[in-house]
């Protein structure tokens, strides 16, 4: 059985047609990459499946129970949104709060556990990111990749079922990307389930399991990673990855 | 000359110690607790209008209209001589805490909106991604934020209002300029009295002033340089 299942989502902004009936199945321990030029509606998709966003249309299977991605109660979406996490493209990281704090937050807060366990579980996630030593420092005083580490211990902290990855390494300096790349690509061999928007095609191509080609808010294509590299079968799907690759080797 | 000089002298030691009575019984009471007045009425006008909250954002809107757009002392005189006509009698000294409350309450709950909408929507949807619920989400990351933000705006405003004060002496409370006015009113030496209550208003502010630095300094402190 899939972990996470998605049913003919419908979005638009303003009579704009974002997302036009996606399907899209996830299973534990997937990493699913999903790729598009810009303007595709891959974020888009993936901020409705958190209910970030609110779709049209469009039903949500997570752990085989049923949600109205439309019309979902309040009670739904917090109980979805314990069992996942969210990385941004932009970290968002709360800025009156240092690394620890930010981390802790969701644990103390939300799940009402101890200080004490919350702070041991903390530091266990900024262990795993290589963040353990700056626990005492504000987001300010961070560099883009070490702040995109911490939003992923943050994330990490509250043990989901599934991470989303929204561009997590669009907004870095590109001497930055290695970093958050390289935490993420530890968390996919431990067995992660994470759905990740991305531009890496490096990351589709050897740490995904699976991709998704999103264009003009339709899948036009999906499959394991190397077929879809290797044996792509759209005209589409070709054409964008020999552009990808092309811009690669400039 | 000299006579003239050793009467305004003590005129004016005299006058002191009754000055700073009325400011520590009038004036500073009524700074307080119309701040206070204003702070919490500001604040949740500003949340209504935050989080979009359907009929009362409109009356919130209405609210502000209204009082930024009348003088207030019109609306000290409307509720203190003009309400007792419909029954409504207040005293003098909660009539003036209540309208200098509504009154600045208008113009902070905009600054404290503003303060509100600067702090990033993302942080919001970072707040419910991690399963915290709207009142979790604002009490733990938007409103210090904004406190931070809206602080020396609330420093400017508790000095405007202290001297704000000084209008309640048209409506019949004594307060320390009403005192000057009635201790002038005996001995006319209004050169003298009002550059004493004069001074006495700067000080005041001043000490407002240094608590206002003192504290972005702190708050400065905390959560590395204001950044959004």
């Amino acid at each position: 059985m899939s972990m996470l299942e998605v049913r003919n989502v419908h979005k638009a902004f303003e009579n704009e047609q974002v997302l036009r009936g996606i399907d899209l199945t996830v299973d534990k321990g997937d990493v699913v990459a999903i790729l598009g030029p810009s303007g595709s509606g891959k974020t888009t998709l993936l901020r409705c499946i958190n209910f970030l966003e609110t779709a049209d249309q469009g039903e949500l299977i997570f752990d085989g129970k049923h949600y109205d991605m439309h019309a979902a109660h309040k009670r739904e979406i917090a109980e979805i949104r314990k069992k996942t996490a969210f990385v941004f493209q932009n970290y968002n990281l709360f800025l009156n709060k240092t690394v620890l704090q930010n981390v802790t937050l969701g644990l103390t807060a939300a799940r009402k556990i101890s200080k004490a366990e919350a702070k041991k579980i903390a530091c266990e996630a900024l262990q795993r990111v290589g963040m353990i030593e700056k626990i005492d420092s504000y987001p300010v005083q961070l560099s883009g990749g070490q702040q995109q580490r911490v939003a992923i211990a943050r994330a990490l902290a509250t043990n989901p079922e599934i991470i989303y990855f929204d561009e997590p390494t669009s907004a870095l300096d590109p001497e930055l990307i290695g970093e958050v790349l390289t935490v993420m690509r530890q968390l996919a061999r431990e067995g992660m389930t994470m759905l990740v928007v991305t531009h890496e095609m490096e990351f589709a191509r050897n740490v995904s399991s699976k991709v998704v080609f999103m264009e003009g808010g339709n899948i036009i294509e999906q499959g394991p990673s190397k077929e879809f590299f290797e044996n792509p079968k759209e005209t589409r799907t070709k054409e964008f990855i020999n552009f990808i690759l092309s811009q690669g080797e400039e | 000359m000299s006579d003239r000089f050793t009467r305004v002298v003590g005129i004016l030691i005299d006058s002191l110690p009754k000055l700073l009575r009325y400011a520590a019984t009038a004036t500073v009471p009524m700074t307080i607790l119309s701040f206070a007045i204003a702070l919490v009425l500001a604040v949740l006008v500003a949340m209504v209008q935050y989080a979009n909250v359907k009929v009362l954002r409109q009356i919130c809107r209405f609210y502000i209209w209204i009082v930024r757009g009348t003088p207030l002392l019109v609306q000290l005189y409307l509720v203190f001589y003009g309400l007792p006509s419909l029954g409504i009698m207040l005293p003098a000294f909660p009539a003036a805490v209540i309208v200098l409350g509504f009154n600045e309450a208008a113009y902070l709950a905009e600054t404290i909106r503003g303060a509100l909408e600067s702090v990033s929507r993302g942080q919001v949807e970072a707040g419910y991604c991690i399963g915290l619920n709207y009142w979790q989400t604002m009490f733990h990351i938007v409103l210090p934020q904004a406190f931070k933000t809206a602080f020396p705006a609330l420093g400017n405003t508790v000095i405007g209002m202290l001297k704000e004060t000084s209008l309640a002496a048209t409506i019949t409370v004594t307060e320390m300029f009403r005192k000057a006015q009635e201790i002038n009113g005996r001995v006319y030496e209004s050169l003298a009295l009002y550059s004493e209550v004069a001074l006495l208003y700067l000080l005041f502010c001043t000490v407002l002033t240094f608590l206002q630095r003192l504290g972005e300094k702190v708050l400065n402190s905390k959560g590395g340089q204001l950044k959004k």
